[in-house]
């Protein structure tokens, strides 16, 4: 056989090959989980009401001790973020410490042990933002895990397993939203996850559980009577970051243009 | 104490749990890997493209290729907070993340490489084996050395003529293929950071193609550097002693062949790092005329708090002066040393504030965090991941160097390639 004719062959058999093949349909797991009707009946999302947060700061105690996330360190799985817009135009923000300990001045931690004093007759607005782990539809963290020790469950949160993680902090990289950490303690990735050993178990979570005012809920998007799907579907809500194409499932009643 | 705090300093509004995550180490990962690349594509011009007047540096560039490649991955080792757990890579790779083909990327450049050097050395194993075969009573250091080139053949005795220039098509061909793969060990560990989307400054897809030239900018440097050093001692050798082994190249035969070998290396040097400049300018430039979102924050840090570091020890310093030493005329020995010195010193603050410069404001873009890196350790943590981490990290290469060397002479061996 000399070149031309196994060239020829060759197309031959390359064509004659990709036009059958070209019937057929890769499917990945979930799409194939989606054609056999046999899909889960939760997915799991967090309404967030900012005019109901006062800042107290009871979501963040109550998230530390339930999920053991060392009081006294520097990280949190839940934190409250206070903006400040002051009549000139600037926007102020901190979050001490997470506002574990509520915000107990009116003072703005600007780092560094350095602090603003804004007058009240100086501001516009100033409100207060929960934060959590938005459980993306799309999670860049799942997608970087080198390991696959971050995964997303099929009720749409996403769990990291301490006992495969190996530390490379590419997932924290990988989130725009911050939620991520290193534990102090078992030097693994951690982060909200919205109570899975509660919720799972017809619980609340402890930070909904916790907040006095109802500025936090959980629910399921998928049950069409359940009164947080109801708002999500009929009011109008924001998400965080919209732009990293991460679909966000924690939705925000009352959210404004400076929250970071 | 959480992991981080301790060398991170945080100004004005950034969220909670941000740290300085990527530390130092992060730094000396793509800062090695980029040595490994840029040593093996400097070896490849005498291999492939038949660059003649890079034969004396080829080889030498192929051994030191190998001696840093042990080192490439030993930072990702001492930054994994698990670093026992870092075989689960391969046991669980999960393709979607541009870490897992890591090891794959990695082990198949190191066949590369070995592969390449057995072809290259083949007939100096077989040589070593068969005089020490015939050797009666042969010492203990003598049987060693024997059992050990004996492996190193791998049962291959053949030295013929054909035989030996069937080697010299399979090094071709190596090489060659070589190329790409280096080119994508570099890019890839330059994938990693650019295909971050959280990271305003990171996510580039000129990021890869920025640090495969920097790569060979610094591997070239590096190469140049040890073998200026190499020669020196040679010729300081040569100059006390006559052992018969160094008796058939004297001081000034030394001495015009190494500046030859170095105007040659030089003038690529120049080349790849017009290209690495060009192209890391034009990122910059791209980020201020597109001025999205990022690009308050991203100004505040390049113009303001980062400036030292980024124009002056990194475009001042790393770039320009060397540039400009090499650029002049009547090239000397101890300007290349200054100037492949000065390079190596850009390249890492390149790397320096890519990594750190990434990481010095918030994902609020707000606030900012400021490293500080750890220098005298008081514990594991700032050991690994501080001063002494790093050089170790950088020191470990050469004295790998020393010992494959002895395996792989590297001068004042004759063959037919």
């Amino acid at each position: 056989m000399n070149r031309r004719d196994f060239l020829k062959k060759t197309a031959v058999v390359v064509g004659g090959l990709s036009l059958p093949l070209s019937a057929f349909k890769i499917l990945t797991p979930k799409e194939l989980l989606a054609s056999t009707g046999s899909k889960t009946k939760t997915r799991w999302v967090f309404l967030v009401d900012t005019y109901k947060c006062v800042g107290c700061g009871m979501c963040v105690k109550a998230c530390k001790l339930e999920n053991e996330i060392p009081y006294d360190a520097n990280v949190t799985r839940t934190w409250v973020e206070r903006y400040v817009i002051t009549k000139d135009g600037k926007t102020f923000a901190d979050t001490p410490k997470g506002a574990r300990d509520g915000f107990v001045t009116s003072k703005i931690d600007l780092g560094e042990g350095r602090y603003q004093d804004i007058k009240d007759k100086d501001i516009d607005k100033a409100f207060f933002v929960p934060k959590l782990c938005n459980q993306c539809e799309n999670p860049p963290c799942v997608q970087v895990c080198p390991v696959g020790a971050t995964y997303q469950t099929d009720d749409g949160i996403v769990l990291v397993d301490r006992k495969w993680c190996i530390g490379c902090g590419y997932c924290i990289m990988g989130c725009p939203y911050g939620v991520r950490f290193f534990h102090p303690v078992y030097h693994t990735a951690e982060k909200c996850n919205f109570c899975y050993h509660r919720i799972t178990k017809g619980l609340k979570t402890a930070c909904v559980q916790a907040c006095p005012f109802g500025a936090r809920q959980i629910g399921n998007i998928k049950d069409p009577n359940d009164p947080v799907a109801k708002i999500i579907m009929t009011e109008r809500v924001g998400i965080l970051k919209e732009e990293y194409g991460t679909k966000p499932q924690v939705y925000y009643i009352g959210l404004d243009r400076e929250v970071k | 104490m959480v992991h981080g705090e301790i060398w991170t300093v945080k100004e004005l509004f950034t969220y909670p749990n941000e740290y300085i995550y990527w530390s130092i180490q992060i730094v000396m990962y793509p800062f090695m890997t980029g040595l490994v690349a840029g040593a093996f594509v400097l070896s490849s011009l005498y291999h492939v493209f038949g660059i003649q007047q890079l034969k004396d540096m080829a080889r030498f560039a192929l051994v030191f290729s190998f001696a840093l490649l042990f080192a490439a991955p030993m930072p990702i080792v001492l930054h994994l907070q698990h670093p026992l757990r870092g075989i689960n890579v391969m046991m669980t790779s999960h393709f979607t993340s541009a870490i897992a083909a890591f090891g794959i990327v990695f082990f198949s450049y190191g066949a590369i490489v070995a592969s390449e050097l057995w072809f290259l050395y083949r007939k100096h194993f077989v040589e070593i084996a068969l005089s020490l075969k015939d050797k009666q009573d042969k010492t203990f250091s003598e049987q060693l050395k024997f059992i050990l080139y004996c492996t190193l053949t791998l049962g291959v005795y053949d030295i013929s003529e054909e035989a030996l220039k069937k080697d010299e098509k399979a090094i071709k061909v190596l090489a060659g293929l070589g190329i790409p793969v280096a080119c994508f060990l570099h890019g890839y560990a330059g994938f990693i950071f650019g295909s971050v989307k959280a990271n305003a400054l990171w996510m580039t897809p000129l990021m890869p193609v920025i640090f495969i030239m920097s790569a060979i900018v610094s591997g070239i440097a590096l190469c140049l550097l040890t073998y200026i050093a190499v020669m020196e001692i040679r010729k300081l050798l040569a100059s006390r002693k006559k052992t018969p082994y160094q008796m058939y190249q004297s001081k000034e035969e030394l001495k015009s062949v190494e500046m030859h070998v170095v105007k040659i290396t030089a003038k690529y040097l120049l080349f790849f790092m017009i290209f690495a400049i060009s192209l890391e300018l034009l990122d910059l430039i791209f980020r201020g005329y597109t001025a999205v979102k990022s690009w308050d924050v991203l100004r505040s840090v390049i113009y303001g708090r980062d400036f030292t570091d980024i124009f002056i020890l990194q475009y001042g310093i790393g770039n320009l002066l060397p540039l400009t030493l090499f650029l002049l005329p009547g090239l000397t020995l101890r300007r290349t040393v200054i100037g492949v010195l000065l390079v190596l010193f850009g390249v890492f603050m390149m790397r320096y504030n890519v990594v750190i410069g990434g990481q010095a404001f918030s994902l609020t873009f707000a606030g900012y965090m400021h490293y500080h890196l750890p220098i005298i350790p008081h514990n594991l943590e700032t050991l690994k991941e501080g001063l002494f981490g790093a050089v170790g990290i950088f020191v470990m290469p050469f004295i790998l160097f020393y010992f494959i060397g002895k395996v792989f002479p590297v001068f004042n061996y004759k063959d037919s390639h």
